[in-house]
């Protein structure tokens, strides 16, 4: 099974954040990642998403699987772009600069270059952002910031289900992909296609009705214990803003403002 | 005094049956009672809970006659959220009540849902956790907790509410012996300290007697059939007529002959006055033979010395070897996380052992894959849901047939033969929804079978199946083994199963085998069945307390007789 | 309650977001088109929907990807989370007619149906909003995130064309009780 990231208890100020500024600054980050592609920009977020990275006192190890992951991601990304449109970055900057003769009427060019780095920089500030979000938030404490910030309590609440129910439900898929292999039905088996399909929904069958039996269970459970009942609840976990929200808040905001003055300035997202 | 729970003349039936499940309840509970309600699955003893709570007729609706009123109120009218502050209910999974990311969390749940302010939450929260000593693990998640554990913080959860009523729905059900137990005083203990009226379904008799109750109701076939005190219950044949287990003591003195009174107390074992009964006792134990099992010599699987770790430095398995000879029907029983499921998955080859090796006839089967093994080895799983994935009874019982790619002819007939063992030839063609609980487990049992393994290994086979059930289940697990000569080994934390239908209890222990040898003597036993989060039979109080020795002897005639009754079909 | 939903849809949102998120790391690869793979949640995500309808479809599509992304791969393409939704609340818009749970998913006619509107509900998704939020986004080549997206659209139809199907009539069958059972000699 592939290592997944998970919370880890921490005390750093990234961690005493609540989970919505959190969230807060992670989307106004996408935002920009996804408006921006002035390389000024992107090497900056790139910087701050490293510096928070540092600060949240984040072990390499609780994402490295993951990490490895992501840049073959990226590189097999990065290389389908240049299958498919070698010549995207000329488009873009309106320049044409050969480097290098690969085949055929194929060349590398400077700006195809340029635009698959900023295409990388897009990922790269995103990645230690996302980990740092997952890795210093607690999932309960954020289901409450999320209905404090105008999110239904309900809506918020499956959030909390999914993240309470992913281990129990990965124990039943283990157990039940076991089961069935000694039966001799295998998923990575090099039989025909429809028959794959036909392990695999071997597998999926009894992990699916145990969930729908589960969902029985639990819905029961919840409404015997008064879920549903007031058009409000309160959070056991739920953590005040403080000075400190306020703070990282008010730097997302300016932060954004400046890098999308800086990038449309001139008229044009993209800048060489 | 008013009774809390007064049912009068009430019946209730499922919109989607013909046939009422309770017809004609006349029940009254009083204020700070403790009432156990037994009867077999099926009998309507949880409609009847589900009635209290509201559950019924509010999320699973029917028809109701007569009345029913909780503290004056009606539960209907009520609905379920105006019955949660007066009746607070445990339910039986553990796992699907435990809603909560953390302990505190799942404890201050109903709170949070009142929306009680965070403050006043945090205190009752923490009483709520000393109130069931879960105070140490607030922090904890589920997973990191055992079965016992989620239970407490079940009961927690509903405490913080100031209910007047607790409602227990199976409670041991998925409980280890000693655990049980545990449950049990815990609640005796917060009768003590908190108002309360509890009301027990369950149909493991002598585990809730572990501590006193007030009254019993027995259930069969939707009416009340016997409601009276424990000691005059277990003085009549109500249980054995309605198929609920009897204590084994109160069987042991009625195999031998007497005539049990309620006068005499028998609720509990160490406080009952046995000297009437202690010289019939004797004389039917120098009666009785020794059942002597008879098992050939010829090893089937051998293990040696096995060492595994999940994590590096924390050991699972710490160096565990047995033997297991053709056709014997062995236990292997262990407190959760002893290192029972870990072993089985190392012998089925879902993972490698870090060192030792495993012998099936003789040979290693470390080459063999996952596969190969389970054709040798057969996996039960537990719940019959994780296992079966087809709708028809009879692709899923040649699933494992035809992914191996045996010609459809012989799956054919393979599937009808093992079909007509399992006793499931009638129902061939039916879907597999429509089938009982045990039909279905013969169902996963036949779709191992069909492969024709030397060696079934079955997860809790009888888990929360009342007597019937797991006499059914047990009985035809014995055929196998005794007409087919099938080898069976089941995981288990069932005394009576280890008991009836083992000869070899294998227990494990922290990652290692603390004793090899049979149930009577692990049973009997203070620390072994300690060690393994068993129970001390009550066959052994009985035993010392008549003064019969050696006990363990006398648990082994004791069983020895029962098998006979059973073969002569004498007993359910 | 806020809106009308229900407790069950909280827990099968909830619930059903887990399973998602755990099938994330299934994956049939296709064989004769390397680099790509089935997924086998979008049967799930697919029977999800036509079991408890838009809101809890939009909800896991959207959610368990993300999760998934993210527990998984340390990234989150929203220009593929948010096409996840947009299949969840198609299939889930029609979830009335297919009738699974009571028993009404086994005739032809409601098969063929639901498979219309999957394939339909995967074409908005795969074919026009993961593309274009993808220009959008990275600029990337017109060229390079449509054919992505033809195959995404491809796999995900064949995928709940079978197995969602399978699992729909499978379940549907077991939970719609049988009648005119009769023991056979």
């Amino acid at each position: 099974m592939t290592r997944m990231i998970s919370y880890e208890a921490r005390d750093t100020w990234i961690h005493r954040l609540t989970g919505f500024t959190k969230l807060m600054f992670f989307i106004i980050w996408c935002i920009v990642s996804a408006l921006t592609f002035d390389t000024r920009v992107l090497v900056t977020m790139v910087a701050i998403s490293a510096v928070i990275f540092a600060m949240s006192r984040t072990e390499w190890k609780q994402i490295s699987a993951v990490f490895k992951l992501l840049m073959l991601f990226m590189t097999l990304n990065l290389f389908f772009i240049f299958v498919f449109a070698p010549y995207q970055g000329c488009e873009i900057y309106g320049t044409r600069t050969d480097i290098l003769h690969l085949f055929g009427d194929v060349y590398l060019t400077k700006e195809q270059l340029f635009y698959e780095f900023n295409v990388l920089l897009k990922y790269l500030n995103i990645a230690p952002a996302i980990f740092v979000f997952l890795v210093t938030t607690d999932p309960s404490e954020f289901a409450a910031s999320l209905n404090k910030a105008g999110v239904p309590y309900t809506f918020a609440y499956s959030f909390a289900i999914a993240l309470r129910y992913i281990p129990d439900v990965q124990d039943d898929f283990t157990r039940i992909r076991n089961a069935q292999e000694a039966r001799g039905i295998e998923m990575s088996s090099k039989a025909s296609l429809p028959a794959r399909i036909k392990n695999v929904a071997a597998i999926i069958f009894p992990l699916l009705f145990s969930t729908m039996d589960r969902i029985d269970v639990v819905s029961n459970a919840m409404e015997l214990r008064g879920f549903g009942k007031k058009n409000k609840r309160t959070w056991y976990s739920y953590r005040r803003p403080g000075k400190s929200d306020a703070a990282v808040m008010i730097f997302a905001v300016l932060f954004a403002v400046a890098a999308l003055v800086l990038t449309y300035y001139d008229g044009s997202r993209f800048l060489f | 005094m008013d009774p809390i729970i007064e049912f009068r003349d009430f019946s209730f039936k499922y919109k989607s049956q013909t046939e009422p499940t309770l017809t004609d309840i006349n029940l009254k509970i009083y204020p700070g009672e403790k009432v156990l309600i037994a009867g077999p699955s099926g009998s309507g003893k949880s409609t009847l809970a589900h009635c209290i709570n509201a559950l019924i007729p509010c999320s699973l609706p029917g028809e109701i006659q007569g009345s029913l009123t909780v503290d004056g109120m009606t539960p209907a009218a009520e609905g379920v959220f105006g019955m949660s502050k007066k009746v607070g209910t445990v339910l039986q999974d553990t796992d699907g009540q435990f809603i909560g990311l953390t302990v505190a969390e799942d404890i201050a749940f109903a709170l949070e849902n009142d929306a009680v302010s965070r403050e006043d939450m945090y205190a009752k929260v923490d009483e709520a956790a000393r109130l069931t000593d879960m105070t140490d693990y607030m922090k904890h998640s589920p997973n990191e907790l055992s079965g016992g554990q989620k239970q407490r913080v079940s009961m927690a959860g509903v405490l913080v509410d100031d209910v007047d009523i607790l409602l227990f729905d199976e409670p041991l059900a998925n409980l280890d012996p000693a655990t049980g137990k545990y449950t049990i005083s815990l609640i005796d203990d917060i009768m003590k300290r908190r108002d309360v009226t509890v009301v027990i379904i369950e149909h493991r008799l002598e585990d809730v007697l572990y501590k006193d109750v007030d009254r019993i109701v027995v259930i069969g076939e939707g009416r009340i059939v016997a409601d009276m005190t424990p000691d005059e219950l277990l003085a009549s044949d109500v249980l054995i007529r309605e198929g609920i287990r009897e204590p084994l003591y109160i069987t042991a003195l009625k195999h031998a002959g007497v005539e049990i009174k309620a006068e005499d107390r028998p609720q509990h074992v160490d406080t009952m006055n046995v000297l009437p009964y202690a010289e019939e006792l004797r004389s039917w134990f120098k009666s009785t033979g020794r059942d002597k099992a008879d098992v050939s010599d010829e090893k089937i699987l051998e293990v040696k010395d096995l060492r595994f770790s999940y994590i590096e430095g924390e050991s699972v398995l710490k160096g565990v070897s047995f033997d297991v000879r053709k056709g014997e029907m062995i236990s292997l029983v262990g407190q959760n996380g002893a290192g029972k499921s870990t072993l089985s998955s190392i012998i089925c080859g879902f993972i490698k052992p870090d060192s030792g090796s495993i012998l099936l006839s003789g040979r290693d089967i470390s080459p063999l894959s996952v596969s190969e093994r389970g054709e040798r080895i057969g996996l039960v799983m537990q719940s019959p849901g994780q296992m079966i994935s087809k709708p028809m009874i009879r692709e899923e019982v040649g699933l494992g047939l035809a992914v191996r790619g045996v010609p459809q002819a012989e799956i054919d007939s393979r599937v009808e033969e093992t079909l007509k063992i399992c006793g499931l030839y009638p129902y061939r063609n039916w879907p597999v929804g429509a089938l009982s609980f045990g039909q279905k487990k013969r169902v996963t049992i036949a779709s191992i079978l069909v492969m024709k393994p030397e060696i079934m290994i079955l997860d809790e086979p009888t888990a929360g199946q009342d007597y019937r059930r797991y006499t059914e289940i047990m009985e035809f697990l014995k055929r196998l083994n005794e007409d087919m000569g099938l080898t069976i080994i089941m995981i288990t934390h069932d005394m009576h199963l280890m008991l009836e239908y083992t000869d070899r209890a294998l227990v494990l222990t922290g990652g290692r085998l603390i004793a090899d040898a049979p149930p009577s003597e692990v049973l009997t036993d203070k620390a072994t069945s300690e060690a393994a989060y068993l129970k001390r039979t009550s066959l052994y109080d009985l035993a010392v307390r008549c003064g019969i020795e050696p006990p363990s002897e006398f648990v082994q005639r004791f069983i020895g007789y029962e098998r006979g009754l059973r073969q002569k079909g004498a007993m359910p | 309650m806020d809106k009308k939903l229900c407790i069950r849809e909280v827990v099968a949102m909830g619930i059903g977001t887990a399973l998602f998120t755990v099938l994330t790391t299934v994956q049939v690869p296709l064989g004769f088109v390397p680099n790509t793979a089935l997924q086998p949640r979008m049967a799930v995500l697919a029977f999800m929907s036509a079991v408890f309808g838009p809101i809890v479809g939009g909800v896991i599509g959207l959610l368990g990807h993300a999760l998934g992304d993210a527990l998984f791969y340390g990234s989150v393409w929203w220009s593929w989370v948010f096409p996840e939704a947009v299949v969840g609340v198609g299939i889930g818009l029609f979830a009335r007619k297919y009738a699974i749970k009571e028993g009404g998913f086994v005739s032809t006619k409601t098969i063929v149906f639901f498979n219309v509107v999957q394939a339909v509900a995967n074409a908005i998704a795969w074919i026009v909003v993961a593309p274009v939020l993808d220009i959008l986004v990275y600029a990337e080549p017109a060229n390079k995130v449509f054919a992505q997206g033809f195959f995404a659209w491809l796999g995900n139809v064949i995928i709940i064309g079978i197995l969602g199907t399978i699992l729909a009539v499978a379940y549907s069958k077991v939970a719609g009780q049988s009648r005119d059972l009769k023991k056979e000699d």
